[in-house]
């Protein structure tokens, strides 16, 4: 196609927008109602697993083992147990330093309780391994593995905040998905009567066009054009309403509700739009683009 | 150039539009195609622009079977074809200039032979002073006249008139026969279905007759007989 042909092809397209205005204007809202929701939704899990994710590496695996176990030989397991793919870190922790800590968490208002302990470890035989794991839904296997290994005598695991926030987050996809379906379809439905009546409008024109001679991409390119650019326009008016309200969001959150700051930890803006805003677009343009090939080819027998 | 053998059209509620006819013309030539509502004279146009398949019977057009033509060249094949009816069939949001070069802008012609070829065509259709005006500010036999402009800037080797006159009073439908006319002396086959008695007894053409969708006359330099 030549340049001028393309540029006449766009012309026509906008103005089929403009003629039907209306239908034009209802589908780029539902279409930009259809993003921002799916903004939303994807906000939402966006950070969502990103505090599942925090959570889940800070839930640590304790594995005791049996007494008398030398050292070098808990080593050699948390060596060969660094080899599984699940597993993120593994840190040993001797004798002593699992007393320090004891001491540090139950003797912190009276230190010189625990002075009688001074050259006899009560925990002498408490070493044991932490392991964090890259995802907690594996953790069961990781366990049975353990268990099976000679020396481990018990393993401590406490995953029921990360199963909790696991299975929510699954929900909220599940939700998120079945949501921006319907969206989607709502979206396909009103591009494609917008294009349908760009073409009963224009249904004279087309007669003439094919009666001259016109091949059928000349006949549906404009109404491609439509379609792309209802859904462009309809894609980046939410994307960037988006951007501006998760900005101001987490500066609001970050200075109301200071102290929560620990555990609500926002994905930075730029992070979660640099996804966001390629996969809005290509929504908006694969929707339109959907919308409108499908209706061209239902209505338009060239 | 056009060769019809047996052609027979029916309808698939079983109405036989066209009921066999073979038939054959030149190229250059000028024919009027005439008879009542009903006799398939419209079919026949329809045919020719391959808008509609015949149920049986060959039809070649420059040699080209158009039963067995693949539907991808059909628009290829149509650009060969300039064609022109009752209603002008004029782009009614277009200016005269647009309506014509609409014609080219669709065989994807490049504009600046567009802005050469549209005047010139207009010039011979005698409305180069008006290439700004809307469709709704001319006459009928000025909106013919841009439809003739617009089917014939392509150079089409045959030219399809379906009652070219039939809206138009009898002097301008005069004026536009005189221009079909100079088409023809220009080397393009003209086909004119037409109802208009005065214009084939003037005009002295080739007259082929159709009654219930069969030819029931073929005479040259014939006059109109009812």
């Amino acid at each position: 196609m030549r340049l001028s042909t393309i540029g006449y092809c766009l012309q026509q397209g906008f103005k089929n927008i403009w003629r039907n205005k209306l239908f034009s204007l209802a589908s780029m809202a539902t279409m930009a109602a259809c993003i921002f929701m799916f903004g939303i939704f994807f906000c939402v899990v966006q950070n969502f697993q990103h505090l599942v994710k925090e959570v889940e590496e800070g839930v640590a695996i304790t594995v005791f083992f049996e007494e008398g176990t030398e050292e070098d030989t808990m080593i050699q397991v948390a060596k060969d147990l660094q080899t599984r793919t699940e597993v993120r870190e593994i840190v040993f922790v001797d004798a002593d330093e699992t007393w320090k800590s004891y001491q540090k968490i139950y003797f912190k208002d009276a230190p010189e309780l625990a002075e009688g302990f001074a050259n006899d470890n009560p925990l002498a035989n408490h070493a044991h391994l932490e392991i964090y794991m890259k995802d907690v839904s594996l953790q069961q296997d990781l366990v049975d593995y353990i268990l099976s290994i000679d020396q481990v005598k018990k393993v401590n695991r406490s995953d029921t905040v990360a199963e909790m926030l696991t299975g929510f987050n699954r929900l909220v996809s599940y939700v998120s998905v079945l949501i921006i379906a319907l969206l989607l379809a709502v979206s396909v439905f009103l591009i494609s009567n917008t294009v349908a009546i760009g073409i009963s409008v224009r249904k004279e024109e087309i007669a003439i066009m094919r009666l001259i001679g016109a091949k059928n991409s000349f006949i549906k390119a404009p109404f491609l054009t439509e379609g792309i650019t209802i859904g462009v326009i309809g894609a980046a008016i939410p994307l960037l309403v988006l951007y501006y309200l998760y900005n101001r969001i987490i500066l609001y959150m970050a200075l109301e509700f200071n102290m929560l700051s620990s555990v609500l930890n926002f994905l930075p803006v730029n992070e979660l739009f640099h996804i966001l805003m390629p996969i809005g677009m290509a929504l908006g343009v694969g929707i339109g683009l959907f919308g409108s090939v499908f209706t061209v080819q239902r209505h338009l027998k060239v | 150039m056009i060769v019809l053998e047996n052609i027979v059209k029916s309808y698939p509620n079983g109405v036989g539009a066209i009921n066999g006819i073979s038939l054959h013309i030149e190229r250059g030539e000028f024919v009027f195609i005439v008879g009542d509502s009903g006799s398939g004279k419209s079919t026949l146009i329809k045919l020719l622009l391959k808008e509609l398949e015949p149920t049986e019977g060959v039809l070649r057009v420059n040699g080209m079977n158009l039963s067995r033509m693949k539907k991808q060249n059909i628009p290829k094949y149509r650009r060969k074809i300039g064609c022109v009816f009752q209603d002008f069939r004029l782009l009614k949001d277009r200016n005269v200039y647009e309506n014509v070069a609409f014609a080219q802008r669709v065989i994807v012609t490049p504009t600046r032979e567009i802005k050469k070829n549209v005047p010139a065509m207009l010039s011979l259709v005698g409305l180069a002073e008006k290439y700004k005006c809307y469709p709704r500010q001319l006459s009928g036999g000025e909106q013919q006249r841009v439809a003739l402009a617009r089917a014939l800037v392509n150079s089409p080797d045959i030219l399809l008139a379906d009652e070219p006159t039939g809206n138009l009073d009898p002097k301008i439908s005069r004026e536009i026969m005189k221009l079909l006319e100079e088409i023809n002396a220009r080397g393009t086959t003209v086909l004119v279905v037409t109802h208009d008695q005065d214009i084939v007894n003037t005009l002295k053409k080739r007259v082929i007759r159709m009654q219930k969708g069969l030819i029931v006359g073929d005479e040259r330099e014939s006059g109109y007989i009812g």
